[in-house]
């Protein structure tokens, strides 16, 4: 086990969330939109896997298997959708699907 | 500096870097290459912390067998589409970018100032982690715990798996008459359209 303390893990965990949020509102494209999703419960598993080292249990490292089975399960349902939506209109830009909005 | 602190140096500096090189990376194939990085280096802080099986995980389930059908996505769909630099909403960007760095202003107080109060109640619990490693071994003490205290969340899970391959084999169904029901739209149509 390191000596390193966990707010150091907390802090990159933090960091790379943010980035996730944000790489998620700006970019246009579908597939790099999930990837940085995919960040997101990247991090958060960081948190799962650090909170579990502060407690001395194994629950948090359980919970990452639930998360990672709810990402893969996002995962390919969410690119099903973008395969089919580019298969209609050539074209994985999420600005191209507006015929809902107002 | 011992070995610990140098390998945690080297997993923050490769996870973030290749985050921030998502962001601005234009190809699809370099943003899922940069995430793959970021996700090896966190398999190495996982590792740190006693976490082995679930960085064992990490490398082959979300590096590998995730990533692989991202880039299959990828390349299937053609990899030259180039995004869009219009915006539909003036200032998203900036207000995106500004709204980002509050949340991880927000969250690093939180991780800084709350983790002082928290380990007062949870102790370090580093020693009792290593022990549970070291005697019945990480993977048979997790098995213990999953398949005892969680048992019914991992059924759900085997419930929410089926539920998302039927999903996908629904909607990866070509029926001989999907372009009757629903023609291709090409953007210029949809905006004649609208």
């Amino acid at each position: 086990m390191t000596e390193v303390a966990p707010s150091y893990f907390l802090v990159l965990a933090a960091l790379l969330f943010s980035i996730g949020v944000v790489g998620a509102l700006t970019r246009r494209n579908a597939i790099v939109i999930f990837m940085f999703i995919e960040l997101m419960l990247n991090a958060v598993n960081l948190v799962f896997v650090t909170f579990s080292r502060m407690w001395g249990n194994l629950d948090g490292q359980v919970l990452v298997f639930f998360v990672l089975v709810v990402a893969a399960a996002e995962a390919v349902v969410g690119l099903a959708i973008i395969l089919l939506i580019t298969r209609r209109r050539e074209s994985a830009n999420v600005d191209d699907a507006h015929l809902l909005r107002w | 500096m011992t070995i610990g602190t140098l390998v945690f140096g080297v997993a923050f500096i490769v996870a973030l870097g290749s985050a921030i090189a998502m962001l601005f990376a234009r190809n699809a194939v370099h943003v899922a290459l940069f995430l793959v990085a970021a996700q090896v280096a966190l398999a190495l802080t996982f590792l740190l912390q006693g976490a082995f099986f679930v960085a064992a995980v990490q490398i082959i389930i979300y590096a590998g067998a995730i990533m692989v059908l991202f880039l299959f996505v990828v390349m299937l769909l053609g990899v030259d589409r180039s995004e869009a630099l219009v915006e539909p909403l003036p200032f998203q960007r900036p207000l995106a970018l500004g709204l980002g760095a509050l949340l991880a202003a927000g969250i690093l107080y939180l991780a800084v100032a709350g983790i002082d109060a928290a380990s007062t109640i949870t102790g370090d619990g580093s020693g009792a982690l290593l022990a549970l490693n070291r005697d019945p071994g990480n993977v048979l003490a997790l098995a213990r715990v999953l398949f005892s205290r969680y048992l019914l969340p991992f059924e759900a899970t085997s419930a929410l798996l089926v539920a998302a391959i039927v999903g996908v084999m629904v909607l990866a169904r070509r029926v001989g008459s999907i372009s009757a029901v629903a023609p291709r739209i090409s953007p210029a149509e949809e905006r004649e359209v609208a």
